[in-house]
């Protein structure tokens, strides 16, 4: 299946903006995270298709999954 | 013991007062709500001479506890017809409270047209008239005054606006860099200007000084309150690095993020206007990424951004600026952002107001979406002339809605709505509703817990622990207020459990003082109730507690999240 996978703030250095990825049916958001060497430690904000997620949260084909360090401002 | 220095513009008097017993514990926001609750007739007309303007520096002001260099400034606001407390950076705050001034209060008004500055020294304050700044803007006050007094001298001032009256008149506020910050909402300026008061100095030199009850003990805490402040991910690391436009992104993708004058909650747009880009443009063109609005503070959310040719454009460029023109009003380029900025700090005028007013005069048909340069011209050349336009724009969105008939107008007790949809994020609309301030997202930031994951998670699309999370915040956030400390100490004071503590260690290392927890949790409340009453016998009800209707009938996208609190619920925010 396809994701598409958005990285924010610093998770941008040195990989990239937004890229498509294919990953076997039925993946939770950890197992892609990690595939980026990110680890659960590493994340502040996890959406998937605008909506907070949690980490073991299985995806779809087409999902958007947007990922976030612990970021803020106001 | 620190002293009130008070003004009279009526009989060009000034007087030195004793603290009174009961103001001796208050600081900030704690004090001049308390100020204006106690002496200004809450039926009098804003404008007029029975408003007061008061300015008071934190509880911790002064010290070295990482930042608390922030000013209170409160009034009767003339944009909400309810109490106002704005509150700042700047160099203001410590020289207020190194000089022992607990509070200056500017009240009655002028009987002839002469204009005045107020001159704060050690021996009191001098009224002045002023002939030559009258007619100019910020930064020509600032060069002026830095001529006269030296670098040194703090202001705080206003520009042509609030020279007008007009109700989205900020006051500026000189910061250690000499540029400018802002008591930015609820057209206090328009309040300085009606005293006929163009400028206020500070110099500092042989004043007293702070005198810690404790200072081993002060210095134990202080140091447990920085390293909080520094191992928060949020205040050590993301604040410092994309300043508060880091948001930009996030609420995009959460769908919150208000576009369009509120017709949508995602902006095609937010990669150009992101604090992503927003960081890489300042690096590329050899601007400061990291930069403190007041001496002692360690987290440095501000920023110097340059403009293409690497000159100095604007600073303390914000997400809530750059949300209101960017994504609000669809525009794209962030320099013409970044130079409307700079123009409205120049004229004097609130940056979230006046960005929430264009986006309805957008509405309107004024001018076209996303016309950053019509955008600009009309700054100049309409609010910056004094033309009846430029006057609808400066008196903020709601003006603009009234005289154009616009239904789709985001404001609560007339002050607008800033960068979060209430309806996808609703803790905030809460936030929005209940605040004695109108739309105010600084006054129970729910952000943190709805979209930040900091202090726990609260769904932002259900309603559920919405009003309990608003309430707390708003309490602890009016206690914040009232130290002098920025808050977003409130990210590490959420998340790390030393953090609280050392601030309230620190309060009674200053002042021999033994308060707890509790205490502080009480002065959040008195102060939210007492401005509620303020509001209250202004002639408020509940019914102004409400979000504008269209939140309730037009649903946003992506999540076609619609604003579904039933009135009592709202209500229900001020059972404590
Ligand atoms: S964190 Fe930002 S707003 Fe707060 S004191 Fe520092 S520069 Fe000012």
């Amino acid at each position: 299946m396809i994701v598409t996978v958005k990285l924010f703030a610093h998770f941008r250095n040195g990989r990239f903006k937004e890229a498509e990825k294919a990953f076997p049916d039925g993946v939770d958001c950890l197992h892609v995270i990690q595939s980026l060497e990110f680890t659960a430690r590493d994340m502040g904000i996890v959406m998937v298709n605008g909506l907070h997620a949690a980490l073991d949260r299985p995806l779809e084909d087409r999902d958007i999954l947007a990922l976030f360090p612990l970021v803020g401002g106001g | 013991m620190d002293r009130i220095l008070r003004v009279n513009l009526t009989d060009l008097t000034t007087r030195i007062e004793e603290t009174p017993g009961e103001w001796a514990g208050l600081g900030g926001r704690a004090l001049t709500s308390t100020i204006v609750a106690r002496e200004v007739p809450p039926a009098c007309h804003p404008l007029g001479p029975n408003n007061k303007l008061v300015f008071a520096p934190g509880l911790l002001s002064g010290t070295s506890a990482s930042n608390s260099g922030r000013l209170s400034c409160g009034a009767k606001s003339p944009l909400t017809g309810g109490i106002k407390e704005s509150n700042v950076g700047g160099t203001a705050a410590q020289m207020f409270a190194r000089l022992g001034i607990k509070a200056l209060i500017v009240e009655g008004m002028p009987k002839g047209a002469a204009w005045y500055g107020l001159r704060v020294t050690r021996d009191g304050v001098a009224i002045q008239e002023e002939r030559e700044l009258v007619g100019k803007n910020n930064f020509a006050v600032l060069e002026a005054i830095e001529g006269r007094l030296g670098k040194k001298a703090g202001v705080l001032s206003i520009g042509t606006a609030g020279e007008m009256r007009v109700t989205a008149a900020n006051i500026s506020v000189r910061d250690p860099s000499g540029k400018l910050r802002s008591h930015g909402r609820g057209g206090l300026g328009a309040v300085m200007g009606s005293k006929r008061v163009k400028f206020i100095t500070i110099e500092d030199e042989g004043a007293p000084g702070i005198q810690l009850a404790d200072p081993d003990k002060f210095k134990a805490a202080s140091r447990v309150f920085t390293k909080a402040l520094m191992d928060h991910p949020v205040s050590g690391t993301g604040l410092p690095t994309y300043g508060t436009n880091v948001l930009v992104n996030i609420l995009h993708e959460a769908g919150g993020l208000p576009t369009r004058n509120f017709t949508s909650g995602r902006f095609d747009g937010h990669e150009s206007i992101c604090g992503e880009t927003m960081h890489e443009t300042i690096v590329a063109r050899g601007g400061k990424p990291r930069h403190g609005c007041h001496a002692g503070c360690v987290i440095q959310c501000s920023q110097v951004y340059n403009d293409k040719d690497g000159n100095y454009l604007t600073s303390g460029f914000e997400y809530e600026t750059i949300w209101g023109l960017g994504a609000n009003c669809t525009i794209t380029d962030l320099d013409d952002i970044a130079t409307a900025d700079s123009i409205m700090d120049d004229l004097g005028i609130d940056s979230i107001e006046t960005a929430v007013a264009f986006g309805v005069a957008m509405e309107a048909g004024i001018l076209p979406w996303g016309d950053g340069k019509e955008m600009l011209r009309i700054l100049r050349e309409e609010v910056g002339q004094g033309t009846a336009l430029g006057r609808v724009i400066a008196s903020g969105a709601g003006a603009v809605g009234r005289t154009y008939g616009i239904t789709r107008v985001p404001v609560v007790k007339n002050q607008g709505i800033p960068a979060y949809d209430p309806r996808s994020v609703k803790g905030i609309g809460i936030t929005y509703a209940t605040t004695p301030m109108g739309a105010d997202h600084t006054a129970g930031y729910t952000i943190a817990t709805n979209i930040l994951n900091v202090g726990g998670q609260v769904d932002p699309l259900k309603k559920d622990g919405q009003v309990e999370l608003s309430r707390n915040l708003q309490i602890a956030t009016a206690a914040i207020d009232s130290t002098g400390m920025c808050i977003f100490v409130a990210f590490p004071a959420l998340d790390i459990p030393e953090c609280l503590p050392a601030m309230i260690d620190m309060i009674n290392a200053r002042y021999g003082a033994e308060l707890t927890g509790d205490d502080v949790v009480a002065l959040g409340r008195t102060v939210l109730k007492t401005e509620r009453g303020f509001n209250m016998a202004a002639g408020m009800t509940s019914v102004h507690d409400r979000l504008p209707e269209f939140f309730r009938t037009d649903p946003v996208a992506p999540h076609d999240a619609v604003w579904d609190f039933t009135d009592e619920e709202v209500d229900a925010f001020w059972n404590f």
